[in-house]
């Protein structure tokens, strides 16, 4: 009964969207920016919840509430200050300007508006292949998940392989037929979904055990430090370092970085700030408040060993359909969060490696081709890459959001230093990418200094290098500093 | 002045970064209404971040950013800038302003 009724539920989703898909096909121009950006039109709504179930979606349901569950609700206080409040800053320091840059000189990748910038083809290429690296793996970790809760929610019935294949073709079909405009739609569905569901649970399981006061007292007597702000897990080195890094890394993950190009007008930008620290505590709440319930209320979850807590509370307190619609938004979640890369991916290989290094001589329509072939590809080769099971992918996908954050400093410093150098930013992105990679991977390059996680210290780094080597160095004679400092304003 | 104000709008945004941990509250478990206090603390913050987002967007927005005049008509396309750009194409599609 329940398998047939979560298969239910998710294939209804997947219809669902596939509908939407079609007619955000109907609306779409044949061209290389519609395709990924939906020429630019998106108004408040739109913008903020696709933004925002693309930001937060599957790592929200599950792993959030397993952390809460683990170690206690300050969680809460790190995605709240990461996201709430240091991602609305840069939405605003790195999206704005970005924005008008890519309206002014129709950019569509990040590289495309540095390689613009400071003359260099190949800085833009370095960009992207930087952002594919870090992207690739996290794409596949999507897709192991999705075809790991696959086969737990099917007992086995549906093997690994074949219902990661199956996602994967469907995200395929999807994206290339979708484009920007029908996946945004799709996460708006989402986001408004994710956000009413959250507070029906908190709602629906506090009813049943009497209030958040017993919940709360129960969880006090099974583990009364998760009440007490800080813990040896929650260090504030740990907290801070993990909240910045992550607020940083998330502006440069292709899928969140590309939509500060697709705001319809300043207005809509605008609204969307304002209501961001808002829409994050309301999901994160009630989802990281249940998790940390949940210890009380004795739910016993084996996180190590892969349980996820929410689904648990969810089946001991609410009916069976309720928590089945959960299970399916999360794993729906999961794949919007995907489409979305595969999308940015392929954009990032089009219009920065492709176009300028392969054949520069593309028309708008077979530039709208070779981005569709991409998702293909993009999609094909990471799910082939999470059949063969690598441990090096595995770590590169795990550390994806500290990865993209050593992009982060050097990227504001060129937005906003007239000074810095086409050396500068590049010896900077090298410098920091070289050394969080070591630490990643090489012994005698510590993870952690005083507290402080590597991938903090990689973007002091990079910021360093990038000034330092700036002041030392003259621009070279094509660049154009002028674009990023006059004549930016939105009527 | 805008300088000033500018330093003025960075000092906000730090404040507001450094406070929605309240670190004064540390190793505190003081429960009201059945949550800790430190969690009220954060909601209550954010939303006060809400307002001052709000009250940025109505009295600053463009700072730092926006070199064109705040003259409405001086659009995108008003400095020396706006020559040496690819030509853009038109808006197609779409509700560009």
């Amino acid at each position: 009964m329940t398998l047939t009724l979560q298969l239910g539920i998710i294939v209804g989703y997947l219809l669902l969207a596939l509908v939407i898909g079609l007619v955000a096909y109907r609306l779409t121009e044949r061209t290389a920016e519609d395709f990924y950006l939906a020429s630019r039109t998106f108004g408040t709504i739109v913008l903020l919840f696709t933004t925002f179930a693309t930001l937060l979606s599957a790592f929200t349901f599950f792993a959030g509430p397993n952390v809460a569950y683990q170690q206690g609700p300050e969680w809460v206080l790190v995605m709240g200050l990461m996201d709430g409040i240091i991602f609305a800053i840069l939405w605003y320091v790195i999206g704005y300007k970005q924005w008008l840059l890519g309206r002014q000189y129709d950019y569509v990748t990040l590289g495309e508006m540095l390689g613009d910038r400071f003359g260099a083809t190949w800085l833009r290429g370095l960009i992207a292949g930087i952002s594919l690296l870090w992207l690739f793996p996290y794409v596949m970790l999507q897709q192991v998940g999705a075809g790991t809760a696959l086969q737990a929610l099917t007992e086995g019935a549906v093997p690994y392989a074949v219902g990661a294949g199956l996602i994967t073709a469907f995200m395929i079909l999807y994206v290339v037929v979708a484009g920007m405009r029908g996946i945004a739609w799709t996460d708006t569905i989402q986001g408004a979904f994710m956000l009413v569901v959250t507070w029906v649970a908190m709602l629906w399981v506090l009813a049943a055990v009497g209030g958040p006061g017993v919940a709360t007292a129960a969880l006090e007597a099974e583990a009364a430090q998760h009440l007490a702000l800080g813990s040896d897990h929650y260090t504030p080195q740990w907290m801070l370092s993990t909240a910045i890094v992550i607020g940083f890394g998330v502006a440069m993950f292709p899928q969140v970085n590309q939509r500060f190009f697709t705001a319809g007008s300043r207005t809509s930008f605008k609204r969307s700030f304002v209501l961001w620290p808002i829409l994050c505590v309301l999901l994160f709440v009630p989802s990281f408040l249940l998790g940390a319930w949940a210890l009380g209320l004795g739910i016993e979850a084996d996180i190590a060993g892969g349980d996820n807590v929410l689904p648990m509370i969810l089946a001991e307190y609410t009916p069976v359909w309720f928590a089945a619609l959960v299970i399916a938004g999360a794993m729906a979640a999961m794949m919007s969060s995907s489409d979305s890369m595969l999308l940015s991916g392929s954009s990032y290989f089009t219009r920065d490696l492709y176009r300028p290094f392969i054949d520069r001589t593309i028309s708008e329509r077979t530039e709208d081709l070779i981005a569709r072939i991409g998702v293909v590809v993009f999609a094909t080769a990471s799910f082939l890459a999470s059949l063969w099971n690598p441990a090096t992918l595995f770590e590169l996908g795990d550390a994806a959001f500290s990865g993209f954050a050593q992009l982060a400093l050097p990227v504001m410093v060129a937005l906003y230093w007239r000074r810095t150098t086409r050396a500068g930013i590049t010896a900077g992105i090298l410098a920091s990418q070289l050394f969080y990679l070591s630490s990643l991977f090489l012994a005698v390059v510590p993870a952690t200094y005083a507290g402080w996680s590597s991938g903090l210290v990689g973007m002091g780094l990079g910021l360093v290098v990038t000034v330092a080597v700036s002041l030392v160095t003259t621009p070279a004679a094509d660049e154009r500093e002028a674009i990023y400092f006059e004549g930016l304003g939105a009527d | 002045m805008p300088r000033l104000e500018l330093v003025g709008w960075i000092a906000v945004a730090v404040v507001l970064c450094v406070f929605a941990i309240p670190w004064f509250l540390w190793d505190d478990a003081t429960v009201v209404a059945g949550v800790p206090l430190w969690l009220w603390w954060h909601i209550g913050w954010m939303v006060l971040a809400s307002l001052v987002f709000w009250l940025f967007t109505q009295r600053a927005w463009g700072i730092g950013i926006e070199t064109a005049s705040e003259d409405a008509s001086s659009g995108v396309d008003s400095s020396d800038a706006a020559s040496s750009k690819r030509p853009s194409r038109p808006a197609s599609g779409g509700d560009r302003p």
